[in-house]
């Protein structure tokens, strides 16, 4: 269901049977609940979602309970502290409000994953990282209390010092602790909402990484985008953009107003996206931006959300809809991990719209959180038949590489590859126990992955 | 403004007491569940631009006692109301309602009778300062007799009636009556019900309806696209009335 400013998330009802589905639009039958009383639509409830932004099947409910609660109308703000910038809101608020609301006033989000339709309960259960990951950690590192409904029925606040394991094990937890109700977490003081962004085109892969460590220590933000169908001397050429929030002198004295946002209308075919389609676009992106370096103030929406510009845009990769892949790439692998990376990847032909490579600061405290240090590189790639085998075989490569895989954004993961990946379930499986005896608590993603009941 | 607010916990009426937070304007929320409300009011004080408080009383519309003990709790925190805002309101389908009686009785209640007594407490509280605002949430559903809306359709068709009444005797002498006549609107009251065309989102009528208490008109439909849906619906002969399924 679409609906006006973005709130898209997934929910369908083709044909008579109802369906949800997750961003990259792969539905499975079952249906979505959305409340505004969270606390009491959760009694029953097996999984709560927020916007549906993640792209698999973490945010879709089992086959035999087939409803997901959904929190967006759960979008009240508990308690907001003017001076110190610490934040308490139901579960449901989005990013969007909140920025919206608070960037005027000079508070931000420690950390923003890119796109700003997304819960704070999503940004929790996923902790998000965002640009600002090799300075700022997961947005979980942020969080100062959280108030869930366990699988056992009960609702209980926790944080660092009260009910510890519980705290953690949901921060990355991927609403598999429990459902989460509120969140509290501390804001950041900004001093203008504009961004000063300086990018540059660099030629290849390594220099790319090398340019993103090297920045890494001057610049709160750094991000880039990969052309990942050039081949040899080319692969990996792309733009690299550091960003810093702009001092008052250096920025337009008014508000930036919300963006225009286009809407993709309808379904596409799939060659819309396809491999010829991706290697103009990419060819023309990567030559627009000019051989100079650039320094510019830039409203932060673009800056931060570039995506968010065209709603829907979900609807571009067609039918069979799409995945994302994305993986973190240890530093003990070495700088030549993503080159090896990018080589596995166009070996086998994997035409990818979107390629992202961010710097990786130390591993988070959320028991599941997906960053380590070292490099993330993550892919949109459309489904297709062999779709299995390429995520396949890239996992093979990160197994080996000592790396792991984002749950928020996948859906073709085998179980066997995933515990090799993650010495950290035990624990998490363990905790997880202790506050659901019965294993109420579950989801598409948990069936496959962690052998939960289906 | 100073805006007395029933229905600000969820839904449209969310959306609009946000608004008014944001703009500054002073609220004082009634409603039947003090931990809701004073929900509500802590989100409200978070959004307005400086720190202020919300107050809030209970009011039930299932019932008609308090309403003045209400009232007079709202003009002592906000130093005299000048506007009154009431979305509170009850859906359920015709199927549900005919299956229940009770719940019939409770909706018939709610939507009309208590909305009513409600509204006439306040008016004269307005009247009596010199007048004022009065913005009550009608429908659509009241603009025509229809197969799938009779009942909850014929409350909303009463109160319409006597708002448009209320706003011919008494805007010269101050008051000034607007009566919302929302379309589908996506919110908890309509969440599980196959959305039509034009079907709406909260925050978008929010803004529509602040416009038209602001310019004081008499009826605003919302989103705007039922204005020419209820036109051609108005003028529907009956004979198509009672083939059509809507
Ligand atoms: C364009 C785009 C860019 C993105 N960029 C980034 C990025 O830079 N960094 C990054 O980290 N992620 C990124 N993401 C992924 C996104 O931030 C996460 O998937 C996030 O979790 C989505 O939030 P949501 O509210 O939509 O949650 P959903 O997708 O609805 O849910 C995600 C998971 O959280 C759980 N969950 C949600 N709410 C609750 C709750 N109240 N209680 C318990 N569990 C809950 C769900 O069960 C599910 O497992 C991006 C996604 C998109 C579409
Ligand atoms: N949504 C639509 O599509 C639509 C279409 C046409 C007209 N309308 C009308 O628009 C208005 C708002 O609708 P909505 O969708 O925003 O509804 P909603 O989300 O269900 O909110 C209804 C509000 O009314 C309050 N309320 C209900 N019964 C009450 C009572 N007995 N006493 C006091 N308050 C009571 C509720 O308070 P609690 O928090 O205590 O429950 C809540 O704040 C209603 O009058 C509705 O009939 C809606």
């Amino acid at each position: 269901m679409t609906t006006a400013d973005g709130q898209r998330n997934g929910h369908g009802d083709a044909g008579g049977e109802t369906t949800v589905a997750g961003w990259g639009r792969v539905a499975v039958p079952g249906r979505e609940v959305r409340r505004a009383d969270l606390e009491r639509a959760t009694e029953d409830a097996v999984l709560t979602r927020g916007l549906a932004r993640s792209y698999g099947d973490a945010s879709l409910p089992p086959p035999s309970r087939p409803v997901v609660v959904a929190s967006p109308l759960a979008d009240r703000i508990v308690s907001f502290d003017r001076e110190t910038g610490l934040l308490r809101a139901e579960a449901g608020l989005s990013l969007k409000e909140m920025n919206r609301l608070l960037l005027p006033r000079g508070w931000f989000t420690p950390v923003t994953p890119g796109t700003q339709f997304v819960t704070l309960g999503g940004m929790v259960a996923a902790d998000v990282h965002g640009k600002n990951h090799h300075r700022a950690g997961c947005f979980g590192e942020h969080v100062t209390a959280l108030k869930v409904r366990t699988g056992d029925g009960v609702v209980r606040e926790c944080s660092p010092e009260r009910e510890p394991d519980l705290f953690l094990a949901t921060i990355g937890g991927m609403g598999l602790t429990g459902h989460v109700l509120e969140v509290e977490c501390r804001l950041i003081r900004v001093p203008s909402p504009w961004i000063v962004c300086d990018s540059e085109r660099v030629p290849d892969v390594d220099h790319y990484v090398e340019g993103l460590k090297e920045a890494g220590p001057r610049w709160p933000y750094t991000v880039g985008w990969i052309d990942c169908l050039s081949r040899g001397r080319n692969l990996g050429r792309g733009i690299l953009q550091r960003g810093r929030f702009a001092e008052p002198d250096e920025a337009p004295r008014r508000a930036p107003t919300p963006l225009t946002r286009l809407r993709v209308p309808f379904e596409c075919p799939e060659w819309v996206l396809g491999p010829w389609s991706v290697r103009a676009f990419n060819a023309a992106y990567y030559a627009a931006h000019g051989l100079d370096r650039k320094v510019r103030v830039v409203h932060p929406e673009s800056f931060f959300y570039p995506l968010d510009a065209i709603l829907d845009w979900n609807l571009l990769y067609g039918r069979r809809g799409f995945t994302q892949y994305q993986c973190v790439l240890p530093e003990a692998a070495g700088r030549g991990a993503a080159r090896r990376f990018l080589e596995l990847l166009t070996e086998r032909g994997g035409a990818s719209f979107l390629c992202v490579i961010k710097d990786c600061g130390p591993e988070g405290r959320g028991i599941l959180s997906f960053p380590m240090k070292g490099i993330s590189i993550a892919l949109d790639v459309a489904i297709r038949d062999d779709t299995q085998s390429l995520v396949d075989a890239l996992n093979e490569l990160v197994l080996a590489e000592g790396g792991r895989v984002y749950l928020a954004k996948d859906s073709f993961t085998r179980a066997e590859h995933f515990r090799a990946m993650e010495p950290r379930l035990e624990r998490f499986l363990e905790i997880r126990r202790r506050y659901d005896p019965d294993g109420r608590i579950r989801s598409a993603q948990s069936v496959r992955l962690f052998g939960d009941a289906p | 403004m100073r805006v007395v607010f029933v229905g600000a916990t969820q839904g449209m009426g969310r959306a609009l007491s946000r608004l008014l937070a944001e703009r500054g304007d002073a609220l004082f929320l009634l409603g039947r569940d003090e931990a809701e409300l004073a929900r509500s009011a802590r989100d409200l004080e978070a959004r307005a631009p400086a720190a202020t408080t919300v107050g809030t009383a209970p009011l039930d519309l299932a019932g008609s006692a308090g309403f003045d003990a209400a009232l007079t709790a709202a003009d002592d925190a906000l130093g005299g109301f000048d506007t009154v805002v009431v979305t509170a309101g009850l859906f359920a389908t015709q199927e549900e309602l005919e299956a229940d009686p009770a719940r019939l009785e409770e909706l018939l209640t709610v939507n009309f009778t208590n909305t009513v007594l409600f509204c006439e407490a306040a008016r004269k509280r307005l009247l009596a300062r010199g007048g004022g605002t009065l913005a009550v949430f009608s429908s659509v559903a009241g603009d025509r007799g229809r197969k799938p809306v009779a009942l909850y359709g014929a409350t909303k068709a009463g109160l319409s009636h006597y708002l448009e009444s209320l706003d011919h005797r008494y805007r010269a002498a101050g008051l000034a009556t607007v009566c919302v006549k929302p379309g589908f609107v996506r919110t908890g009251m309509t969440e599980g019900l196959k959305a039509p065309p034009f079907a709406g989102e909260p925050v978008a009528v929010a803004h529509r309806v602040l416009a038209a208490i602001l310019d004081r008109r008499p009826v605003v439909y919302a989103p705007a696209a039922w204005w020419w849906v209820m036109a051609i619906v108005r003028r529907l002969p009956r004979f198509v009335m009672r083939r059509v399924g809507f």
